[in-house]
């Protein structure tokens, strides 16, 4: 990275969307600096940087920021081009690619946010099948493949990985076991844990749970 | 186009966003078939093309579905590359770019179906005002530029044109008038139908209104 290159990454560190970017930063070997935000008293750096939708994360790169995390995602994929490409080159191929990460996006990050804030009793049997089928279709994508990326990492992987850390949380307030239910993604999980890149991107799932519990019992879920 | 090249829409006649797909493939100078879906009663066709989310529009390309009406409208960007970008080339420019048409996704798709799915007597309280904000915010985006892609129609473009078909009869459900209320982007829309590309590809105000007043009956608020 050039000397006068400023990387700054405004995030929370339970985060599954901050992760992905973390993950695609990672992979890029790009550093940068962190900066923890608090959501419930925003920074007048973050309402600067992301007066649309104050949310994190946002991306500042050389003071010029990039807010939401596909596109974020996608911006690193581009100014970094020449390691560890994220997206396939082939058009067919990164369709398919953006697809499923904006199936990750609509469909999982959206039954995780229901699972959050809403009580144990009331995780109704339909909610938690339909999430379980969400992964299993997942599972199916996956395939015999070790990256959805294909042999290397990709776009879908990056967009997916972060849950790896949320999982236990999951499995606890929802009362199921991924290995049993979803063995495949359970050892996609395991084995993409070995690579640096994820490892120092995700967080650990008992601080996670910690996190999660202390976040439900503020929205009085728990 | 190559004499073996095949390009299927499966859409429906009213669907905003089935219209983002024609505005690209317009754009371009892309010939297509077009096949209406009945939404009440799905074709295997489609089912077969979007077994995930058995949604429209799906573009086919020589036997193969792309699906979501972004991702479909990036892949014609990048396989139909040679003739009027949609994306800009600049990575930076092209995360706005990315970001703004996700906003468009985000608000102004999900303030539309909240309208729809809802009688006259409880917009106020639905989130007019709300809508109407979202509109200015566009507004203020757009600037002085004769398109969101500058001087000429971008991949935003083509994420909000569709709306102006549409922006009549949300006037008459809601009780607005976009002349008074967003005069510049009431000016943007008038300006971009004069392009054959958007033209050919939107649809009657009057006939939209006709088609939502009949829907609204269905779901039981008119």
């Amino acid at each position: 990275m050039a000397a006068d290159e400023q990387v700054t990454l405004l995030d929370t560190w339970a985060s599954s969307i901050g992760m992905r970017v973390r993950i695609a930063l990672a992979e890029k070997g790009v550093k940068y600096e962190f900066i923890e935000q608090d959501l419930w008293s925003k920074s007048g750096l973050l309402l600067q940087m992301n007066p649309v939708h104050k949310k994190i994360p946002v991306l500042v790169h050389n003071g010029k920021p990039v807010c939401e995390s596909l596109v974020i995602v996608q911006y690193i994929d581009e100014v970094w081009k020449d390691k560890a490409p994220l997206l396939p080159s082939d058009p067919y191929q990164r369709a398919q690619s953006r697809f499923w990460a904006d199936f990750v996006d609509k469909k999982i990050y959206e039954h995780g946010r229901t699972i959050m804030t809403t009580k144990v009793e009331d995780q109704e049997a339909t909610a938690k099948k339909d999430f379980i089928d969400t992964l299993k279709l997942m599972e199916g994508e996956l395939g015999d493949k070790p990256y959805f990326g294909g042999e290397t990492l990709g776009y879908v992987d990056v967009a997916l990985l972060p849950y790896c850390c949320w999982f236990y949380t999951y499995e606890k307030i929802l009362n199921f076991s991924l290995e049993a239910d979803c063995p495949k993604l359970n050892a996609y999980c395991k084995r993409c844990l070995q690579k640096e890149s994820v490892s120092k991107s995700l967080e650990d799932p008992k601080k996670i749970y910690d996190f999660a519990l202390k976040l439900r019992k503020k929205l009085g879920v728990e």
